[in-house]
């Protein structure tokens, strides 16, 4: 019998590294690539109901985040990872745009989500607040004419009426309650490009859940209390649930994993608050809209969450003394 | 009398590709080797002093090191043959030196003065053998099982006799047999599980004289199914269907951990910092209870182990191998595929130590040789995402001890239960972003071991 004998040179070839030495596989990229998947859902929406503009928006956006992060990058002189993560930004960023916004606003908002938002801070995993809405809340400041230019669905007549969004003062539901429902939930109406169909952003939070992309926890909650608060406000529930960047904010900015606690009795306190805080920007505050800021104060608390919810670890015993 | 239980366990773990690819295969026995290498340490506790010198001439199971500390035990050669050496060689897990006997084979394999201590046939005189062990006094049967240099044989290598004697405050009601053996790859425990059934029972029967239990159970996973009804048909057969019983669990990683077993098993939670005494349960490895037998009866000290040779091999296999048979030895014998491994580990894929080089041993905590190529790709920033505080099965947050490590501090590490961690590897494999988490709680331990140490 021939045995192999071996000689192997180990400074060459063979590999010294820490334990575990096998990997479950899901990667990074893996997880921002079935987000951009369930992204798509709200993005054919917005250029079916605003026409190909949306596109040109959605492409220059991501296009502007992509090459914010790499420049920035190289500034920093660190390695650029195409993990999907800037492209992500890009498009949610756009997605919650009003359809006919100047392109040059819009590229100053993206550049400012990735240069300042994201990568001041550290980069992946680093950033406080959401870079998508806090690049549209610097917008908003900057802009707020802009910002607060809604159009009617124009499908694919380049030309766009303007008209208030939903939740506007102005706005007067055409027909009865039902029409009103069925247009919010397929997003025949106005409002930001991504956020008008309900139907199918939900149908691209399903497919989060399904992969197991995002905690189940945080969409329920969220929605549950904005639905209890507008019962005790006296709102139209229905209306306050479709309406509005509810629906995107819940299933796909509050879920971001950097900016929201990361235990799961954490993240039910993070949506619960945030729940209480739309009710309350959208019944008391000054804008029609409260997701957005919502969003980005409870961002603020998630390291103090964070901080006091903890798993109670195996054989915890009572508070531990001092050795 | 219900021998078998099925358990589930609330506790979801992971499901790792198995890759058993040697459990059909039984045990072979190796031929004597050249050379034996024997480090000094080779269990949890002190290390070992020689007692012989270079130029010694040694017999095969004469006690070669020993310490008069409590907590060690003694190192037997395994061959017969010539001291040719004392030297230094470095253990792949913590990096360091340690002194090491090697030892030249005469190829003879004279015993040292060994006869059977007990005639005994095993698969008949099980009545016999039953008194003989009833008649033993608790306090002979754990010196014996310190002589043979017998520790945990499931990897920890914890001094077994020690183990067997709780301090008279512990009460000990149950005992737990692991014969989970949850790492992908390796197999030792399942043959021996099936071709060393009654050795494995008769020992685990032995262990329960030292401790007078109210319980005993033989822990199986249920990807075992034959080893588990083996076992059952044993236990019928010896007549021991009224005290032992078989848990069936679910083949989940960390499922053989102690901590996590125990709960599992008799639903206790070992509390932080504690032992498996303190919830009155002790845990051993059913190889342990295979050489215990083997020590008591058969008057044979710990002198070889099974181990699994598997991966990228020619021929991968199960073999009886003599305690400090260097790796290259069991590498050649099952031919490796030169150009599909990059790593060779002492180890299963979760908790191994890549080797520095081939002339390493199979010391008392081995149970495998793993081959691989792998190859994991380049840490990334951490995300937040949480898949490793959701997997650790002792209910910790991996990611905070990256953060506070990274940032060179070690303040909070123990605020946030570090010493819990049995570095498990479970993190590591989940976390997208290919963060050596266990690397880094190592770096952290040590950071806080320094800093006890510097106080």
């Amino acid at each position: 019998m021939n045995k192999k004998k071996i000689d192997m040179d180990m400074g060459s070839k063979m590999l010294i590294t820490h334990a575990p030495h096998i990997w479950r596989g899901f990667s990074i990229s893996r997880i921002m690539y079935i987000v951009v998947i369930a992204l798509i859902f709200p993005a054919a929406a917005a250029v079916y109901f605003f026409g190909y503009w949306s596109l040109v928006l959605i492409a220059v956006c991501i296009a502007a985040t992509v090459l914010t992060e790499y420049v920035i990058k190289k500034l920093r002189h660190k390695r650029f990872v195409m993990d999907g993560s800037a492209v992500i930004t890009g498009l949610l960023f756009a997605l919650v745009l009003p359809p006919r916004l100047p392109i040059w606003m819009a590229v100053t908002g993206a550049v400012f989500s990735i240069a300042v938002v994201k990568e001041a801070f550290g980069g992946l995993g680093y950033n406080i607040f959401n870079p998508a809405l806090a690049g549209r809340a610097f917008l908003s400041v900057c802009f707020p004419r802009e910002m607060t230019t809604w159009v009617l669905p124009s499908y694919f007549n380049p030309d766009a009426v303007t008209g208030p969004s939903p939740l506007g003062e102005s706005f007067i539901a055409q027909g009865d309650k039902l029409t009103l429902y069925r247009d919010l939930l397929f997003g025949n109406t106005s409002g930001s490009m991504g956020e008008t169909s309900a139907l199918l952003i939900l149908a691209g939070g399903i497919i989060l859940l399904l992969f197991r992309i995002i905690d189940w926890r945080i969409p329920v909650f969220y929605l549950g209390t904005v639905a209890i608060g507008s019962l005790l406000a006296g709102d139209d529930i229905i209306f306050q649930l479709l309406a509005g960047g509810l629906m995107i904010g819940a299933f796909f900015m509050a879920t971001d994993y950097a900016t929201s606690p990361v235990v799961g009795n954490g993240r039910i306190i993070f949506a619960v608050g945030l729940g209480v805080l739309t009710v309350l920007f959208r019944n008391f505050g000054p804008m029609p809209e409260g997701v957005c800021f919502s969003i980005l104060i409870m961002n603020a608390f998630t390291p103090l969450i964070d901080k006091y919810i903890k798993p109670k670890p195996f054989g915890y015993q009572g508070k531990k003394k001092n050795a | 009398m219900a021998v078998l239980i099925k358990k589930k366990s609330k506790f979801r773990g992971l499901h790792l590709p198995e890759n058993k690819i040697t459990s059909k295969k039984p045990i072979e026995p190796l031929q004597l080797p050249e050379k034996i290498i024997l480090p000094l340490i080779q269990n949890i506790g002190a290390p070992c002093s020689f007692i012989v010198e270079k130029g010694d001439m040694v017999e095969t199971g004469q006690k070669i090191a020993d310490s008069s500390a409590y907590v060690s035990s003694p190192i037997h050669s395994s061959v017969s043959g010539k001291v040719k050496k004392i030297s230094k060689i470095m253990n792949p897990a913590t990096s360091r030196l340690m002194d090491a006997v090697t030892i030249e084979s005469d190829g003879q394999d004279r015993w040292a003065g060994i006869e059977k201590v007990f005639n005994i046939n095993l698969t008949q005189d099980y009545r016999r053998l039953k008194s003989i062990i009833d008649s033993l006094k608790k306090e002979d049967m754990l010196a014996a099982i310190r002589e043979a240099g017998i520790v945990g044989l499931g990897g920890a290598a914890f001094p077994t006799h020690v183990k067997l004697k709780p301090p008279p405050e512990k009460k000990i009601d149950t005992i737990i047999l692991n014969g989970c053996e949850c790492e992908p790859f390796i197999t030792s425990d399942h043959r021996v599980l099936l071709e060393y059934g009654r050795q494995v029972l008769m020992g685990l029967y032995i262990i329960s004289r030292t401790l007078d239990p109210k319980d005993i159970f033989i822990a199986i996973e249920d990807n075992k199914r034959d080893a588990i009804t083996h076992i059952k048909d044993l236990i019928f057969e010896i007549g021991f269907d009224d005290i032992f019983k078989i848990v069936s669990l679910p083949s989940r990683y960390p499922m053989g951990a102690e901590k996590t077993l125990i709960k599992t098993v008799v639903g206790r939670a070992v509390p932080m910092g504690g032992l498996p005494m303190d919830v009155g349960v002790v845990v051993n490895n059913v190889t342990t209870a295979k050489a215990i037998y083997e020590a008591l009866i058969e008057g044979k000290p710990l002198i070889d182990k099974v181990i699994t040779v598997t991966g990228e091999f020619e021929n991968p296999k199960n073999v009886l191998a003599r305690i400090g048979t260097p790796v290259r030895e069991l590498i050649d014998l099952c031919g490796i595929n030169d150009e599909r491994t990059n790593k060779v580990i002492i180890g299963g894929p979760m908790m191994g130590n890549t080797l520095v080089e081939l002339d390493f041993p199979v010391t008392k905590g081995v149970n495998c040789v793993l081959a691989r190529d792998s190859r994991i790709p380049d840490e990334q920033n951490c995300i937040n995402c949480g898949s490793c505080v959701r997997i650790c099965p002792m209910d910790l947050m991996p990611l905070v001890y990256v953060r506070t490590v990274k940032s060179g501090r070690s303040d909070g590490l123990s605020d946030h239960y570090i010493e819990n961690c049995i570095e498990c590897g479970s993190c590591a494999y989940v976390c997208p972003a290919n963060i050596p988490i266990v690397g880094y709680i190592k770096t952290g331990k040590a950071m806080l071991a320094k800093q006890k140490s510097d106080k």
